[in-house]
């Protein structure tokens, strides 16, 4: 920056830095404050920042009342293959849609586009129906099918940017010496493309993970339920929430996001925008 | 729609036929699922939306014309909904430009402390929505909740329960959407800002241009088409949004809150109304996307003539 700055604006550049790290903070620190917190502190009139004598008793109680770590394997087992799947289609056909500008790879971007304007009520419905005909409806396969098709506007956006970013010069010198199609894909491209599909990976992971509304309509058993909507069991009839416990859970869920997107933070920022740029 | 005029251009295209046969054994593994359960639901569900489909009914379903849309016509609950839907969605996705925006123009300058608010600004993007939801209950909480301490610290009286309050609980609302969306509109923001000419800046400054002049004449054109976009997309994401007035309020003070997603969710799947939930959809989508056109032409044409 050879820009000088005042002095007095540097301040009032901190000043204003100031105030978005408290918004942003804010309500975390009290989510986090509020799991550790004993009844008592909960039902005093004049809470506190830091719990004064912080307990786990909340997370124990957590667990009791809802069976949190049944949801959480759902969770799991439907966010992992929901992820790995839709890599797994989605690289070769961001291949194609990168390398071929043909009409396939145009209506593809299309779409990649319009799915993100659908508004979820339109889709909902058919999509039930069309799962019940399969008698999918209710079961985590069919949750997975649907998270896999919703996840796929967005894998093929960052991985057709990805793909961009490998030279095709590369590809063609290898073919030069002699190497098959397949062969290059396999020990040229792929290779490369691997860190890109790792975090597109992940995003997909956290994107399930955090899914609420497919899962609210699709799934009914309780034991078949994913984790945000058996926290949304917390919450009980109005008002009524046992306020300790259901910060404790709402806590643990967001752990493995907050940790899966710390690591892939700087690839999905630039990835994202790789796709965006050269689209 | 695809596979006929790919194969009409493949004909002409220069590539051979081995590498075009090729090219769609890479392709559809994705497309057939995208076709079944994304484009397929589309057109199903606009085909639902002029018909009496109800849920668990023997009798078969029928084609009903635009009964359905004379119906919506005349529900005032849903055009409640709908003004609702709008507010919500300007309301959140003007306020959380212009806050995004501040914030990006920040992390773009050399400042110590940078680290800090980007990795903040991870916690409303990595969170599920229904823990932000969950979250912002207990920031809301009229006993136990710290916006009401805060209040009541500042004397500035005993607080209120901003959820239920009829009066407060759309903006209460208002203000988690903002909260939650801001790191996506900071990133693209900060990134159009990364893209700025440098020694425009600097020759600007030597000309003695103040840093609002800065501003308008070299910042705002290159990261416009970047702020165009995500905008537009917020407003979208917005108006279709779900969990997170789902779990603060649930639509309620007496729908002061009901979103067009919520209300289209209750008839759906708890009244059972198919068709007419589906209408709903498709008013919603046609009306969001006559107003997206003509924002972005506008703003085009703007851009034109300057």
């Amino acid at each position: 920056m050879t820009i000088r700055t005042s002095r007095p604006a540097r301040a009032g550049q901190y000043l204003a830095l100031l105030c978005y790290l408290v918004f942003l903070a804010f309500p975390f620190l009290w989510l986090v404050s509020t799991a550790f917190k004993p009844p008592r502190e909960l039902g005093s009139l004049h809470p506190t920042w830091i719990p004064q004598n912080p307990t786990l008793d909340n997370f124990r109680q957590a667990s009791d009342e809802q069976p949190l770590l049944e949801a959480a394997l759902n969770s799991l087992l439907a966010a992992l293959s929901a992820a790995l799947i839709a890599v797994v289609i989605a690289t070769p056909m961001a291949y194609v849609m990168a390398r071929h500008r043909n009409k396939l790879s145009a209506a593809a971007t299309g779409w990649v586009v319009i799915s993100q304007a659908f508004p979820f009520v339109l889709v909902i419905i058919p999509l039930f129906l069309i799962l019940k005909n399969f008698h999918l409806i209710n079961s985590l396969v069919g949750l997975i099918m649907v998270y896999v098709v919703w996840s796929l506007p967005f894998a093929l956006w960052m991985l057709v940017g990805y793909v961009r970013a490998v030279p095709p010069e590369l590809e063609e010198a290898a073919a030069v010496d002699g190497a098959s199609r397949l062969r290059t894909l396999v020990s040229v491209t792929a290779p490369l493309l691997a860190p890109g599909i790792v975090a597109t990976a992940l995003f997909a992971f956290i994107t399930a993970w955090n899914e609420f509304f497919f899962a609210l309509v699709l799934l009914k058993t309780p034991s078949l339920q994913t984790l945000p909507v058996v926290l949304t069991h917390f919450l009980g009839a109005e008002g009524v929430a046992d306020l300790g416990p259901l910060a404790a859970a709402a806590f643990l869920a967001t752990l493995p996001s907050l940790v899966v997107f710390a690591v892939i933070q700087k690839r999905i920022t630039g990835g994202m925008m790789a796709g965006a740029v050269k689209a | 729609m695809t596979s006929k005029t790919a194969k009409a251009r493949s004909g002409r295209s220069s590539s051979s036929g081995v590498a075009d046969r090729g090219a769609w054994f890479l392709v559809l593994p994705a497309l057939i699922p995208i076709l079944i359960l994304s484009v397929g639901p589309l057109l199903y569900g606009t085909a639902l939306a002029f018909t009496d489909a109800q849920s668990g009914r023997t009798t078969p379903t029928q084609w009903i014309g635009l009964l359905n849309f004379q119906d919506l016509l005349h529900d005032t609950l849903f055009w409640d909904s709908f003004r609702i839907g709008l507010l919500w969605a300007v309301g959140v996705s003007v306020p959380q430009f212009l806050l995004a925006l501040g914030l990006a123009l920040l992390l773009n300058q050399n400042l110590r402390f940078r680290w800090l608010a980007r990795a903040l600004a991870i916690i409303p993007w990595a969170m599920p929505e229904v823990v932000v939801g969950i979250m912002w209950r207990l920031v809301y909480h009229p006993d136990a909740g710290i916006l009401n301490e805060t209040v009541r610290d500042l004397g500035l009286g005993d607080g209120r329960d901003w959820l239920t309050g009829l009066a407060t609980a759309l903006p209460a609302v208002i203000l988690v959407g903002i909260w939650a969306g801001m790191p996506q509109t900071t990133v693209a923001l900060l990134a159009g800002l990364q893209n700025t000419p440098h020694e425009l800046h600097e020759a600007a400054a030597l000309d003695g241009a103040g840093a609002w002049r800065r501003f308008r004449t070299v910042t705002w054109p290159a990261i416009k088409p970047v702020a165009l976009a995500i905008t537009a997309l917020n407003f979208i994401w917005n108006f279709n949004s779900f969990a997170l007035v789902y779990v603060l309020t649930s639509g309620g003070p007496g729908g002061r809150t009901r979103l067009p997603m919520l209300f289209a969710y209750e008839q759906a799947f708890r009244y059972g109304q198919f068709g007419y939930a589906a209408a709903m959809g498709c008013v919603m989508v046609a009306v969001i996307s006559v107003m997206l056109a003509f924002y972005l032409v506008g703003r085009l044409k703007g851009a034109e003539d300057q």
